[in-house]
């Protein structure tokens, strides 16, 4: 498996990117604040109003380095990279699968196998965690749910059926997520999920991390030449990274509901570092994202073991390795696509 | 009779030296457009752009050196750049200009004939450019600072000729050949891309999923 690289996260609304020689130059009022040689990157993004250099841009073209502009919410404005890898056959195959309903049904279930399998194991490690404190019987059926669905999702079910399956799982899923917070009860709880905006603390949090893994997964699928925009679970809309939500939902329980649970529970993130705007919405201030950012930063150096590719990787390189298997199954290398179950 | 390729068809020659080396590796280079550069790729760049420089011609002695030649054959259906032509005037000038063509490598010799293959596809361009035939040219390599000489005989042509039929028929299927695990793979720079390991993975995916859906069932 390639190497692990930096990705270089840009807070600070203030800050200038610019060019040294081979090097990156984070200035914030005319005054260095950060440099690195630009090979250990793959890629910056930035939150926010910022400069960057044409000369640094176009450094970063030429090495591959991927730079995202995402509004100081997260949410994605546009991504600058070079000429797109892999090939137009590729992409053809996937257009041609992503207009089968059979195809995309058979795509979409492993999709969420993935993520229900994952979401199960959330699930199960918390209960023998935290045995006495949490309501076990209440989440033991949610985990017979996910296990269940999983069955019916490997009986070849329609498209429509998936996405069923996908949504009743989801909100079972949420409905118990709330036993899974012990600590800071008042700032922190879940009524259910929602993002536009999100609601609560927790919500936010949440918001936040799936716009990290976003940002992942895109970029993973455009490595590997594939279109993150044309999706077999997610319906195309204008805009949306159809594929890359797809591929995000078997990485969302493990690499960012763990993460928003242990930031939360350990006290790395306080009530007071969220705000409730006038209209309901919540936002998280520059002292939190940077918090959550450091946590992910690290949570993307630990190695695990690939359940198919039985390799050790980086977490971080996960949604590279099954963007990968992914091309690989589209080009006819392997018979079906494995998605990634966490044990 | 001799096919003759359209201009529309033809390939990059630099993928004769690839396909040579393993299938799938041109294809992934060639067909999927997958090119990742590590420390010995972007060393083999850097020692090109010094010998790639078309505006720069020297001349020492008798010997005319010339850099960054385009070249093209219609017979074998490929275009590139020579890095280096010297030109030799005899010194009677009886006999005319005699042509040697010289490609520049970053290592040393290796055990396989790729880069004699790359020469001597370069040769068959020259030749058929200028009408001239070409008994032999010269590997440089930077490792061992030395020229190694190659003999343009019918079996390199041979090779050289049946390589370049199964580009095109590799190319024209647009089909990715399945890896092939084995110690090439150590030093190939697309190994991350290419997952050999999948060789063996083709059924694996069933038995993967039965694993995960069996554990489930048990609940």
């Amino acid at each position: 498996m390639r190497r692990l690289l930096n990705v270089l996260y840009v807070t600070n609304p203030e800050s200038y990117l610019a060019k040294d020689g081979e090097n990156l130059v984070v200035r914030v009022q005319d005054k260095e604040v950060f440099r690195t040689p630009i090979h250990y990157l793959e890629g910056i993004v930035t939150f926010g109003y910022m400069g960057a250099s044409p000369a640094l841009l176009g450094m970063c073209i030429e090495k591959g380095v991927a730079v995202s502009f995402l509004t100081r919410s997260g949410r994605h404005q546009a991504t600058l990279h070079g000429i797109p890898k892999g090939n137009v056959l590729l992409r053809r195959k996937q257009y041609r699968l992503a207009d089968s309903e059979e195809d995309s049904a058979k795509l979409a279930s492993m999709f969420v196998i993935g993520k229900l399998a994952n979401c199960r194991t959330v699930l199960r490690r918390f209960m023998s965690d935290y045995g006495a404190k949490v309501q076990i019987e209440e989440v033991d059926l949610v985990c017979k749910l996910m296990a269940q669905n999983v069955i019916r999702l490997s009986n070849e079910p329609s498209l429509d059926k998936v996405r069923g399956i996908e949504g009743e799982s989801a909100r079972k899923y949420f409905s118990v997520f709330d036993n899974l917070i012990t600590c800071q009860k008042p700032e922190f709880y879940m009524r259910g999920r929602n993002r536009r905006p999100p609601l609560d603390n927790v919500n936010a949090l949440l918001s936040f991390l799936y716009s990290l893994l976003l940002h992942e997964t895109r970029a993973a699928l455009q490595t590997v030449g594939l279109d993150p925009y044309v999706g077999f679970l997610h319906r195309d809309r204008p805009g949306r990274a159809g594929l890359a939500l797809d591929l995000m939902e078997e990485f969302r329980p493990y690499m960012a509901d763990r993460l928003a649970l242990s930031l939360i529970n350990r006290r790395q993130v306080t009530g007071d570092g969220f705000i409730q705007k006038e209209s309901g919405g919540v936002i998280m201030k520059d002292t939190v994202r940077k918090v959550v950012i450091d946590a992910w930063q690290k949570r993307k150096r630990e190695e695990i073991t690939h359940p198919f590719l039985e390799e050790k990787i980086p977490v971080g390189l996960l949604p590279y390795a099954q963007a990968l298997l992914l091309a690989r199954h589209l080009r006819g290398d392997i018979d079906g696509y494995p998605p990634f179950v966490w044990k | 009779m001799i096919k003759h390729y359209a201009e529309d068809d033809l390939l990059p020659l630099s993928g004769i030296q690839h396909l040579a080396y393993c299938e799938r590796q041109w294809a992934l280079i060639h067909v999927e457009n997958q090119w990742v550069e590590n420390l010995r790729t972007a060393e083999g760049r850097n020692l090109h752009q010094r010998a790639d420089n078309p505006f720069f011609a020297e001349t020492r002695g008798v010997v005319k050196t010339i850099r960054s030649v385009p070249l093209v054959s219609k017979t074998l259906g490929l275009y590139g750049v020579a890095d280096v032509i010297e030109l030799q005037k005899a010194p009677d000038e009886s006999t005319g200009v005699k042509y040697s063509i010289v490609e520049y490598k970053r290592g040393r010799p290796k055990l396989d004939d790729k880069d004699e293959v790359q020469l001597c596809a370069q040769a068959v361009c020259l030749e058929e450019m200028l009408e001239i035939t070409l008994d032999y040219g010269y590997l440089y390599y930077g490792e061992t600072k030395h020229r190694q000489r190659v003999e343009f005989n019918n079996s390199l042509r041979t090779r050289v000729k049946k390589l370049a039929e199964r580009m095109h028929e590799l190319f024209a299927k647009g089909e990715t050949p399945p890896p092939v695990k084995d110690k090439r793979c150590k030093n190939c720079s697309l190994s991350d891309i290419c997952v050999p390991k999948l060789a063996k993975a083709n059924k694996k995916v069933d038995k993967y999923l039965s694993s995960v859906i069996g554990e489930m069932r048990n609940e």
